[in-house]
Parts: C-alpha cells; structure tokens; sequence
C-alpha cells in the first residue's frame, strides 16, 4: 500500500470512530496556538516567495485567526438543527435541516498564499466533524515541511495528516476515495482534480483563477483608484488569483492612470524594488519565463526590468495592449499590468463578456449607475467596486468562482456548510392516519380533491401567527382600557 | 443536431430576454398552464408507459409539478433579489450583499420513473433562475418523451428551453456541448459518466441517484400502521421510486407480523387479484422485469412472487429472512420486492446501514423520540423521514438530494434556484475613507501591521434585524427598570412623588 493509501485509510478509521465531532473546538484553538506560537517558522517562508515576516501576517495569518476565531464563536450555531418551513400536511411534524460531517475531505493547497489557501479549508472541514488529508504545494518547499513537521504537534495527527510530495503523490491520492476534494489552482489541474472525483462520484469545490478585468471609469478619482489597484496588483509579485490582471480605461485617462501607478509604485516599493523587502519575487524560474514570454510584443510603460537568478521581475505597466497580445490570452500571475483602451461602459463589458468569467471583477467609479450596470450585465466569481482584493476578507461573503473559475464556495459559515452534509429530516408520528387516507389506493376523485387541498393550500403560517398574536394583543388592551381607564 | 440546439440556446440566453423576472414569471405560467390543459394526455402517456393510473399520476406528479410552480411564481422576486449579508467594522459604510444570478444554458437530463416531475422540477429551478435550459426526457418512458417533446415549444420559448429526445448516443453528444450546469436524475453508474464527461468543461453537476433505502421497524412502535405506509411507498409506482422504502429490517420477532400486516395492506389497497386493480402499475420494460425478477431467484416468496412477461406485471413480492450477502441486498431494488433482514436490536441496524454505502433515504418507524436521534446521529443519508415514507420530498423548503453515492447537490422549492444560480459576492466601496486603507499598503512596519491587524480582526457587527429588535426592546426594558427602581427609592426616601401627577388630576 503506498504512502497516500495508508493516510487516507487512517483519516478514515479515525473519522469513523466519531472522535472528530465532539473534539472540533479543541482542534480549532489548538490550530489557532499553533499559528501564533508559530509565527516565526512561518514567516520562514519568506525563502519560498520572499515575503516579509510582516507581509505573511498581515495577508495569510491574521485572516486564518479571524477564520478560526468565528468558527470557534458560532460552531454550535452552525451545526444545531435549521428548522424549516412548514405547510399544512406537515404541520404538526418536526421538519428540519441536520448539518452532518461529510467523512474525509482532501485539500489541495495552492503556493501562492501556501498558508492562506491550504489551512481555511481545512478550517471549515474541522468544523464541520470531518477527517481531513493536507496537501500542500510542493512548489513551496519550505512551508510544506514546515506544515508537515509542526501540524502533527498540534492537531490530530490521525484525523488530519499532511501529506506532501509532487504530482505522482497527488495523483496517488487522487485515485484514494474522499467525501469532497478541495482543490485550488489552475483550470487545467482543476479539470483533472474534477474527472478523478468523478470516479467515486465525490463532490468538488474548485477555486480556480481567470483574468480578473479592472474598469476604471473616466469620472473616478483616478489617482486614488490607481493607488488601490497598484496596491492589489504587485502584492505578492501579482502572484494572487484575485489581483487585478488587466486595465480597462479610456484612451483619454491611460497616461494618467500609467502616471499615478507608477507614483504609488513609487511611494509603496521605494525607486528600487529590487532591494526593497515589501517586494516579493517570481516563486520558480519557471514561471519567470512564461511571465517574460508574456510580455513579448507589448509596450513597456513602466517598469520591464528584470534579474533571472532572483526571479525578479520589476512592477511593470504595459500600454495600448490589443485583446489578440500574449499578455491577454491567459491570466498574467505577475507583475504585469496591461491596459487595455475602450470606447466607454459598453466596450468594456463587451469585451469582459467575450472572456471567460473571472474570479473577480473591479470596476472604479463615483457613478453607482455604472457599478449597477456593470454588475448586472456582465458575471464573475466576485465583485469589489472602488477596491482590490478586500471582498476576499469579508467571511459574511461566499469567496468562489463560476464557469472556469471555479465552483463552490468558501469562508467563514460557507465553509461549514460546502464540506457538510445537509440532511433534510421530517420527524412524524404514528398518529392522525386518517389524514393518509387520502393517498391510499383505491383511488377516487373526492381523495384527490382532498391531497389538492393539503397540498396545494400554503397558507403562510408565519403571517397567521403574527396575525393571532396581534388579535390576542388587541384584546388584552381592549380588556385594559375597559377595566382600569375608562 | 445537438450543438445547435446548444449554441441556439445560448445565443437566447446572450440576448438578456430572461434577466427581466417578468419574462420568468410569464413562462412558469404559462408551464402551469400545459399542465392543467394537457392533464388527460399526460395520464395517458403514462399509463401507456408505465400504467400509472390517474390519480397516482396527479398525486405524484402533476401536484407536486404544480405546487413547485406556484411557489416559484410567488417567490420569484423574493429569490432574485440581493442578500444583504452581516458586514464588519471595515465595511460598514459599503453596500455587501450576495446577488443571484442565471449560471447560462443548463442541461437537465430526466429519468423515466416520474418523467415529468424529474424533468420538469428542475426545469422550474432552471427558469425561475433566468437560465436557458436544454431538457433531455428519458427514452424509456417513450410516450411521455415524445408527448413532451410536443408539448413544451407550444407553451415556452422554443430556443431557450428546448426539448431533444434520443437515446445514449443523443445524450453522448449532447454532454460533449459545453453547459454551465448539468443536472441529472438517475443510476450511479451513468452519474460518474456524466460527472467525467462536463470535467472537461469544468461544469458543475447536480447528481440525483439512487441506493437501497433502508426502513428500520421498531418493536415497539404500531406495527398496523408502519406497515402501511411503507407497503404504499413500496409498491406505488410499482416500486419504481428512488425514495421507495428498499427493504426492511427488524427484529425477528416481529417480522411474521410485518408480513401479516403487509399483506392486510396490499388487500385493502389492491383488492384479491392485484393484476386487475388499476392503480397497480407494470415495469417500465422486459428488461427491468427480467433484472427484478432475477433478483429473487432462487427464494420462495411469503407474499406475492407471481409474474406475467408479457405485461411486465410483477406482483407486489416480500421475502422473509432475507440473507445479507444476496444479491437482492445488492444492487437497488426498484421494483416490487420488499426483502425483510432481520436484525437484532437497533444497534445492529445501524451497524447494518453503515456497513452500505449512504443511501438517498432513511425511513425509521419508532416511537421512542430518543432512539430516533441516535439513529438520525449515528447514520447518514440524503434524507430521513421518520414514522412515515417519502414525505421529505413532498415539502419544498427541505432540500431534496442525496450524498455519496446517493447523488450530489439538492433541489425542490427555493433550492433549486439557489442550486442553478450563481451566488455573486458583491463589495461595493466608495473612493474615500482612504485613511482606513493606509495601514495595508507598504512600506510595512510592525506599527502599521497592528493597525491593521485590529482592524482585520475586528469583531462582525451583528447588524441582522433580530439584534436590532433584541437591542430596542433591552433599551425599552432597561429604562423601564432604571424608572421605576428611581421611583422605588423616591417612595421610599419619604417623598410622595406620586401625588404630582394625582394632584395636576384633581385641579
């Protein structure tokens, strides 16, 4: 039996035994000691994606702790019984929705926000009773020891084992049967991931990526505009599914927009990017290329410059892009920002509609008409007016993709309920048989008559409850006004 | 044929006509419509298939068909509308909401034991959702197919929704068209295929199937009228429900009353000779017939067990004593053979249920409320029904799916929209307030980095209507006390402060 074999059978022998329902809380506090005592050997990770230890904080950790700090708050909430609705037929029945464990659930990591992207995942699947297999990237050596060596210490070694390794590792694990897999990445993994599921009929969330279009409109306060998509696009190199991958503007404001990205490139990364430690580098050579390679055949506005042997690629802006250049044919994930000129609204939505649909969609205006139309006309995983990239921070938000970016969703209660079972439960009793009658053979019209009715009639019980407590409220002041003040 | 009839589709749906909710509301009426004007011809159609009688057609289809409509119709706008959701310190001056949207051009392939509930419920979701759908019936069910296939493109958009009938190579070619939603009622085995074959085209699946839906009986509960719900379950539609109660485990002791039971039930229901009476259905075709019938080869039957060939007629079956290892315990049933396992105690049951895969429904006829919810706990389904059989289906606000192997994703009610729509988030900021921003953006230093670690972690302001209400009336409540205790202590400390009021009275 391989590796992968023999971990999934053991998060399987564990979750049958039960012990991953009641100790959820335990294991979510502990993963949270885990990741402020931790601190340090995480940000370690700076080696993979030379990150600064403040900069791994604040985009990877902070969310995780608030992710686990809401679980931990609204656990009991998210995993009572809903109840439901009920109509006439049902209506002396105890009808409602039962959150259960799925069983083992495989997440896939991805490297760009190794922690961010691996742990909120398992964040939910934890919460939600179930075992879980961690694979993180291998692209990311650093942080995949790291996981594998330090996540044992805290959590359940059995319910939740890391297991890491590259492609024939994952493909082992891929032909293992799971209740759900989790995968995030690229499209093209995705439709493996996806067509191995199939096989054991196991449900997937695929947290994909795309060109995610940024509309500037011409009325906007566009060097503010500017600063929040600088900000949004050269995080993290570019290397992030929902930064902001090409510019829409107007051919009247492109040079101010090429003005002001390069001021905020300025006051945020200093005149030298390449020595400033906020500014992260390409994770492998291997992407540097196809990142170089993209650039082929497009004007060079700002930036360009570039250093092999670090993976360095300065934050660059490319002008008068043309939808048939290399830039556009697939999503940069760098730190390469095109911009592409249009005629007005129409254009754009056009030309974001000929795409393929986006994780995330940004569109900068003071015109609410123009978000509104903007939204309505067009679809993606996500929409952020005015901003970049915080839509993503806001667990009251499903954070997930359509079409080619993906399918499900995530975050705080969605987690807990895309890698839950919701179990649809009618509780009756042995009594009021008569009732039944009506759907028994022999059949006849009068019967039939009735099942319409019960049926059919669904008064709104809610409405008439509130409508009795109103009547009863009534006569109790008609009551109190008669005896003791008239 | 089949890409046409896709890219057609697609171009109805790039045209906008279904993001107005009126064009929506008028199609879902005017689907109302062909089911109260065609009733005749569809319970023809399907006696014709499956000798369902008329009443069990209405029952079991065309009123469920009819109740989803006029819910969807009335709930449209409800539906479609943005969901505000709970926002947080850093968004509390934005708009954040969740808008439903149309996915695009959805394929629903139906199945041909409710031709019309299972092709047409989801359709419903479908339209409600403002998608275009392409509607596949089951060649199986022919009559109902074809007469679909007629029907549909005289009361709705033809291009939008429009009905392709075939068999397997039809339905190959139709999934090798790109959908932005593929929804399939059916058998596990073609579940996978389907589910294989739109991971190429990285599109989501709602998977309807099936498994052996176990019926625990209790010792204690009342045998009489357990076992004649279960024997209506079981044997309408000839057994031929994906719900159908598969087979029964109870302790031994019980089981020759069960069978009693049972068989006091199907007289009442069938009368003497069940081949006559016209609300006994047939198998769908000989080959059904022949797998039901292989299924209890080989074991004497202790109620029922006749059969006729050449009408697909399979009398209503129960077996005794049934081992666990045969091949009757399987594969699903899907017809009418009732197997009773026997079991020791409750305990063994749901070790019995566990050792399967998860099935699509659980039925549990006992009166202790308390073994009920450990039953519930320590096992896992699609849905359960307790006391009774199939009613999960028939109410619209419980989510109708299974799990595992049972299937994938639910619907029925507001869940099928919600199912074939896409679920936008949607974060609309203003360009000011950037001071707020400052702390994100580098240069990054350890002050910076708390600032906004407070605010990032800054706990969700609970802005739901029921806080709201709670927050008012402890308001209201408090001063109440805060007044009254000040009263208290002025009575108290001597002065009559009542007298003020009673004074101004009098004068």
């Amino acid at each position: 039996m391989s590796r992968e074999q023999i971990a999934v059978e053991r998060a399987r022998k564990a979750f049958l035994t039960g012990r991953s329902k009641p100790l959820e809380i335990h294991q979510l506090k502990n993963l949270a000691n885990f990741l402020v005592e931790k601190q340090s050997e995480i940000a370690d990770a700076k080696k993979d994606l030379n990150k600064s230890e403040v900069g791994t904080q604040l985009y990877e950790t902070l969310g995780l702790e608030g992710e686990i700090g809401l679980a931990v708050k609204k656990l009991k909430e998210w995993a009572a019984p809903r109840p439901v609705e009920k109509n006439l037929l049902t209506i002396s029945d105890t009808v409602y929705i039962q959150p259960e464990p799925l069983g083992v659930v495989l997440v896939i990591g991805a490297w760009n926000y190794p922690w961010a992207v691996t742990i909120q995942p398992l964040i939910g699947a934890i919460a939600a009773g179930n075992a879980c297999v961690v694979k993180p990237s291998e692209v990311c050596v650093h942080t995949a020891q790291v996981m594998e060596t330090l996540l044992p210490l805290y959590i359940d070694k059995e319910l939740y084992p890391v297991v890491t390794g590259g492609v024939m590792e994952t493909q082992e694990l891929l032909r293992q049967r799971f209740d759900h897999v989790f995968y995030t990445g690229n499209s093209a993994v995705g439709r493996l991931v996806m067509e191995a599921a199939a096989k054991h009929l196991t449900p997937v969330t695929l947290e994909l990526g795309g060109k995610s279009p940024c509309y500037i409109d011409k009325n906007c306060d566009v060097p503010m505009a500017c600063r929040r998509v600088t900000w949004g696009k050269y995080t993290n190199c570019g290397q992030t599914c929902i930064a902001p991958d090409y510019i829409l503007c107007e051919p009247s404001i492109q040079e101010q927009v090429i003005q002001e990205v390069q001021k905020s490139i300025k006051a945020f990364y200093t005149e030298n990017p390449k020595s400033c430690p906020d500014y992260g580098r390409i994770i492998n050579q291997r992407h540097f290329k196809r990142i170089m390679a993209m650039s082929e055949g497009s004007t060079i506005a700002v930036g360009g410059d570039n250093d092999e042997s670090e993976c360095y690629i300065a934050p660059t802006v490319l002008r008068n892009v043309k939808p048939g250049s290399k830039v556009m044919q697939e999503e940069i994930f760098g730190p390469l920002l095109p911009i592409m000129t249009v005629s007005g609204l129409d254009e754009a939505i056009q030309t974001i509609n000929q795409g393929e649909k986006p994780l995330a969609l940004y569109v900068f205006s003071p015109d609410d008409k123009v978000i509104k139309r903007m939204i309505a006309e067009t679809s993606s995983g996500g929409v952020l007016a005015n901003d970049c990239l915080v839509h993503y921070s806001v667990s009251a938000l499903p954070f997930g993709g359509v079409g080619n970016s993906g399918m499900g969703c995530y975050h705080g209660k969605f987690s807990f309920d895309q890698l839950s079972h919701l179990r649809a439960c009618l509780i009756k009793q042995l009594k009021m048989e008569g009732v039944n009658d009506m759907r028994y053979p022999p059949h006849t019209a009068k019967k039939l008559g009735w099942a319409r009715f019960f049926i059919l009639k669904n008064p709104d019980l809610g409405w008439l409850a509130r409508m009795g407590l109103l009547a009863c409220l009534v006569v109790v002041a008609a009551v109190l006004l008669q005896n003791y003040f008239l | 044929m089949e890409r046409q009839v896709v890219e057609r589709a697609r171009e109805a749906f790039l045209s906008g006509k279904t993001r107005v909710l009126e064009f929506r509301l008028q199609q879902l009426r005017s689907l109302q419509k062909m089911i109260t004007d065609r009733q005749a011809e569809i319970a023809t159609a399907l006696k014709q298939d499956i000798n369902r009688s008329q009443y069990d057609t209405a029952l079991f289809e065309l009123i469920g068909i009819e109740n989803e409509i006029t819910l969807a119709v009335g709930k449209l706008g409800e539906w479609a509308a943005p969901r505000p959701v709970e926002k947080n310190l850093l968004t509390i001056s934005d708009e954040v909401y969740v808008q439903p949207e149309p996915l695009g051009v959805v394929l629903i392939i139906g199945a041909w034991n409710y031709p019309w509930s299972l092709t047409l419920q989801p359709l419903i979701g479908a339209i409600a959702a403002g998608n275009a759908a392409v509607v596949k019936p089951s060649e199986l069910s022919e009559h109902s197919s074809l007469l679909l296939r007629a029907l549909l493109p005289r009361y709705l958009d033809q291009e939008l929704y429009p009905v392709v009938t075939g068999g397997v190579p039809e339905t190959q070619e139709l999934l090798k068209q790109r959908f932005d939603h593929v929804f399939y009622t059916g058998n596990s085995t073609v579940g996978k295929v389907v589910m294989a074959a739109v991971a190429r085209h990285l599109t989501p699946v709602t998977l309807e199937l099936g498994g052996k839906s176990p019926c625990y009986i209790d010792k204690n509960c009342d045998l009489r009228v357990a076992c004649r719900r279960i024997t209506w379950g079981k044997f309408a539609n000839c057994g031929q429900t994906c719900i159908a109660p598969d087979y029964i485990l109870c302790e031994p002791s019980i089981q020759s009353r069960v069978v009693e039971a049972i068989r006091q039930t199907l007289l009442e229901f069938y009368g003497a000779d069940t081949k006559s009476s016209p609300d006994y259905g047939r198998i769908i075709n000989l080959r059904h017939f022949h797998r039901v019938m292989s299924l209890i080869e080989g074991y004497t039957a202790v109620l029922g067990g006749q059969s006729d060939p050449s009408q697909c007629y399979i009398a209503p079956t129960v077996l005794k004593d049934v081992p666990p290892h045969s091949r009757l315990m399987q594969e699903e049933i899907f017809g009418p053979v009732l197997p009773i396992v026997t079991v020791s105690d409750m305990d063994d049951a749901i070790h019995f249920i566990n050792e399967r895969e998860k099935p699509l429904a659980l039925y549990i006829f006992c009166s202790d409320k308390t073994a009920v919810k450990k039953m519930i706990a320590e096992t896992s389904s699609g849905g359960v029904t307790v006391n009774d059989v199939m009613m999960h289906y028939t109410l619209s606000s419980l989510p109708f799916g299974g799990v595992g192997q049972s299937g994938t994703g639910r619907y029925h009610g507001k869940h099928t929209f919600d199912q074939l729509s896409h679920q936008r988030a949607c974060l609309v900021r203003s360009l000011g307030m950037e001071a707020v921003n400052l702390a994100r953006y580098p240069p990054q230093d350890r002050r910076r980095a708390r600032r906004a670690r407070l605010a990032l972690r800054s706990p969700m302001i609970d802005f739901s209507k029921r806080t709201f209400v709670w927050a008012v009336s402890a308001t209201v409540v408090a001063f109440g006390l805060v007044v009254t205790l000040t009263v208290i202590l002025l009575i108290a400390s001597g002065l009559n402060c009542t007298c003020w009021y009673w004074e101004g009275w009098y004068t």
